[in-house]
């Protein structure tokens, strides 16, 4: 199974030549096919039509509950990022990064780790935070401007946000030599780290490099790339002539391009790379093939640089719609189910919301908390001096009026 | 003239030893690798070969090749792995080959080292010591001599120390292992085969303090890792000719030490700033500005710096001019005595 030439044949099938500098309009719409289709090499377990096929390497047994249970967790997540976007627009978070369109991807690949498991996100990763037990009432002081991140990486086993582009592949795969290191890889119980990135990062020095150290240490590392076609603006045909998966290749370790909008596959992929990883045959990179159906952030316009039609193809393939017909054809879930979910989705929203209306503001203090670790004398005074002039200009303040 | 005494007078027992620069560092990394089975050495040839400088001889064959790591040639990803592994509870100790050699690891170092237990409020602690050797004089090609410390001290999160001598580079390795900060240890690559006493059963002063080698009262000379020697040299040619100078190693770079600086300005009135680095917004820069805020009335003369220009390091054939010297520092303590 981790032989790199297995999955990363030489020469891709149905994939377009790389788009030239000024593209004609044959090589823009191969372009726009490319960008909707996965090509030969997609594993997907069930269509954007909700009917389940199955894969010659991955398949998975899932019961009705499992199932149902991907479906809540799905739906909560987009309710919450909803809300998000919706709060910061009501002026009460400073940016929201959307994560529209990803919740299979992130929600597979959540569901697929184990306790004993090691995150590394980015910072659109809502739903694997969702499924590490980090709520999404935690995330807000990041984007509120409260906090950096208010939960303890290494208690929830997902790290903080990672805002500086593919920085967390290689802090992940040092954990991953760690883990190794530590006799903690090789058998049914060995511990696993996944780290999470988009197709901009590959293009980053840090994503390379944590594909080589990954590589040569052995590490239990599954490279988990969110390939949602923009890096703000650049398609990705700026990153790269090949499909992202087949970069795998070059670094000896198998690359594995799956449907991003099937929660199905997602979980059976990442699954097998998490176990392929904790018996000692890591790395893996994972393309997890989906669209980013929002903007890349609040502050941003996606109108300005990609085509409308681009959007409503991909509302086609919906992650939690072909769950949902499929959870109806089968006829493992009523109506009420549905109607279950949708209020669980809104009560979540409204707790999310009204924490956030509620968030205080941090104190001045906590410019200077936490800089060190052991105690900074220089730090301290200056601290002291800001407060003391701090509490001086209350007095005044306060006994003038 | 006795020769300047660079440490306390010590008794000689049995466990006193002489020992280079170099080996006081080799002596300190074992001593802390058989103390904490967490601490790891990783960089760049530290392994088979025991680093370009042989700094690291000998500790992969004691300890083996998962705690001396010979890792793939890219600086980021050695400060990468390194707070991926501290996270996971190691403490990683990172040879950075040469001091030009840092910035493709700068990214990593600022944002995520730098910061992460700030980010995450002290539930992530990152104890990693990234090991710079750093200055010219050794006649390199370029990028292999510069003195780029004043990017680290202007760093939140980074502590940074430099050590000048092989008793200081003994204890100081030892104790920046040992910090739960990230600490960037800047070592005086020309130095490295110096000489000195050492007895490993002393008592080391603390990490983050600054030491007066040398008592004197006509002038302050401050100054750190390889420019130490230098002005410990230009005190005793300034001793054959009546005058009298204090030399401060300041030792910690971030956070400063200056209690002892500013105890001796006000003592001699005058203060010479010495640094192989370039002056603009530098370690000098910043010890002048505070010097002149806390000891204003002490002053006879404005604070002086004789420092590296502010240049790309030059052609090594052009080092000695480049350089600071027993003449460029005595010249700069002419001038505030003459103020």
């Amino acid at each position: 199974m981790s032989s790199p030439e297995q999955w990363t044949p030489e020469r891709p099938a149905g994939t377009p030549a790389a788009t030239a500098a000024s593209p004609t309009a044959e090589q823009v719409i191969a372009g726009l096919r490319a960008t909707s289709e996965g090509g030969a090499d997609l594993v997907q377990l069930l269509t954007p039509e909700g009917e389940r096929v199955s894969h010659p390497d991955f398949d998975i047994e899932i019961t009705a509950e499992e199932l149902r249970g991907l479906y809540r967790d799905m739906v909560l997540v987009r309710r919450a990022d909803r809300e998000g976007n919706a709060l910061q627009r009501q002026g009460q978070l400073g940016i929201w990064v959307p994560l529209l369109g990803q919740e299979a991807a992130q929600i597979g690949a959540g569901r697929a780790m184990r306790p004993q498991d090691m995150a590394f996100p980015s910072y659109r990763e809502h739903g694997v935070a969702w499924c590490k037990g980090v709520q999404p009432t935690e995330l807000l002081g990041i984007f509120r401007g409260t906090d950096h991140g208010s939960w303890d990486p290494l208690e929830k086993r997902f790290h903080l946000y990672t805002i500086v582009i593919g920085n967390q592949c290689l802090n992940a795969a040092g954990y991953a030599m760690g883990q190794k290191f530590d006799g903690k890889v090789g058998d049914d119980d060995g511990e696993a780290t996944i780290v999470f990135f988009g197709d901009g990062a590959t293009s980053q020095g840090d994503v390379h490099e944590s594909m080589v150290w990954s590589a040569v240490y052995d590490a239990p590392l599954v490279l988990f790339c969110q390939n949602n076609q923009w890096a703000i603006s650049e398609p990705t045909e700026r990153q790269s002539r090949l499909p992202l998966y087949h970069r795998a290749r070059g670094y000896g370790f198998p690359g594995i391009r799956v449907d991003g909008n099937d929660v199905l596959a997602c979980l059976a992929v990442t699954r097998w790379a998490l176990d392929e990883c904790r018996h000692g045959n890591g790395p893996v990179l994972i393309e997890a093939f989906t669209y980013r159906m929002d903007a890349h952030t609040t502050s941003d316009d996606p109108t300005r640089y990609r085509l409308s039609d681009e959007l409503e193809a991909w509302k086609l393939k919906d992650p939690i719609e072909r769950v949902r017909v499929h959870l109806v054809r089968q006829q493992w879930a009523d109506t009420a189910f549905f109607d279950e979910v949708q209020a669980e989705a809104d009560q979540l929203a409204a707790e999310l919301r009204d924490f956030c209306l509620n968030m205080p503001d941090p104190p001045a203090k906590r410019i200077f908390s936490e800089v060190y670790a052991e105690p900074s004398p220089v730090l301290d005074a200056q601290r002291d001096e800001f407060l003391e002039y701090l509490s001086g200009f209350e007095t005044t303040v306060g006994g003038g009026h | 003239m006795a020769a300047p005494t660079m440490h306390r007078p010590t008794t000689a027992t049995s466990s006193t030893q002489t020992i280079t620069l170099a080996k006081g560092l080799n002596m300190g990394l074992r001593a802390a690798m058989e103390r904490d089975p967490r601490v790891i050495v990783m960089g760049e040839d530290v392994g088979r070969l025991g680093g370009v400088f042989r700094i690291t001889d000998g500790l992969q064959k004691d300890f083996g090749e998962q705690r001396v790591l010979d890792t793939p040639l890219a600086e980021s990803g050695i400060i990468g792995t390194a707070i991926g592994l501290a996270i996971r509870g190691y403490r990683p100790v990172c040879e950075i080959q040469f001091d030009g050699f840092v910035f493709p690891g700068f990214d990593q170092l600022v944002s995520q080292l730098a910061k992460l237990h700030y980010r995450s409020q002290g539930k992530v602690k990152v104890p990693v010591v990234v090991r710079i050797p750093f200055g010219g004089g050794i006649g390199a090609v370029e990028h292999h001599s510069e003195s780029p410390e004043s990017y680290f001290a202007h760093t939140a999160g980074l502590k940074v120390v430099a050590c000048s001598n092989p008793v200081d580079a003994y204890w100081m390795i030892q104790q920046a292992i040992a910090t739960d900060d990230p600490v960037i240890f800047f070592e005086p690559k020309r130095r490295y085969w110096e000489k000195a006493e050492l007895d490993p059963t002393a008592r080391p002063e603390p990490l983050h303090t600054s030491r007066v080698l040398r008592r004197g009262s006509a002038a302050t000379v401050a100054c750190y890792g390889p420019m130490v020697r230098t002005c410990l040299d230009a005190a005793a040619a300034g001793a054959e000719d009546g005058i009298d100078l204090e030399v401060i190693d300041l030792r910690t770079l971030s956070p400063l030490d200056l209690g002892p600086v500013f105890e001796s300005v006000r003592h001699t009135g005058r203060l010479v700033m010495v640094s192989e680095a370039p002056s603009e917004s530098s370690i000098a820069a910043e010890v002048a500005a505070r010097v002149q805020q806390e000891c204003f009335y002490s002053l006879e003369a404005p604070v002086l710096r004789v420092t590296g220009f502010d240049t790309p390091y030059p052609p090594s054939k052009l080092e000695e001019e480049f350089l600071p010297d027993l003449d460029r520092v005595l010249h700069a303590v002419d001038r505030a005595l003459a103020w």
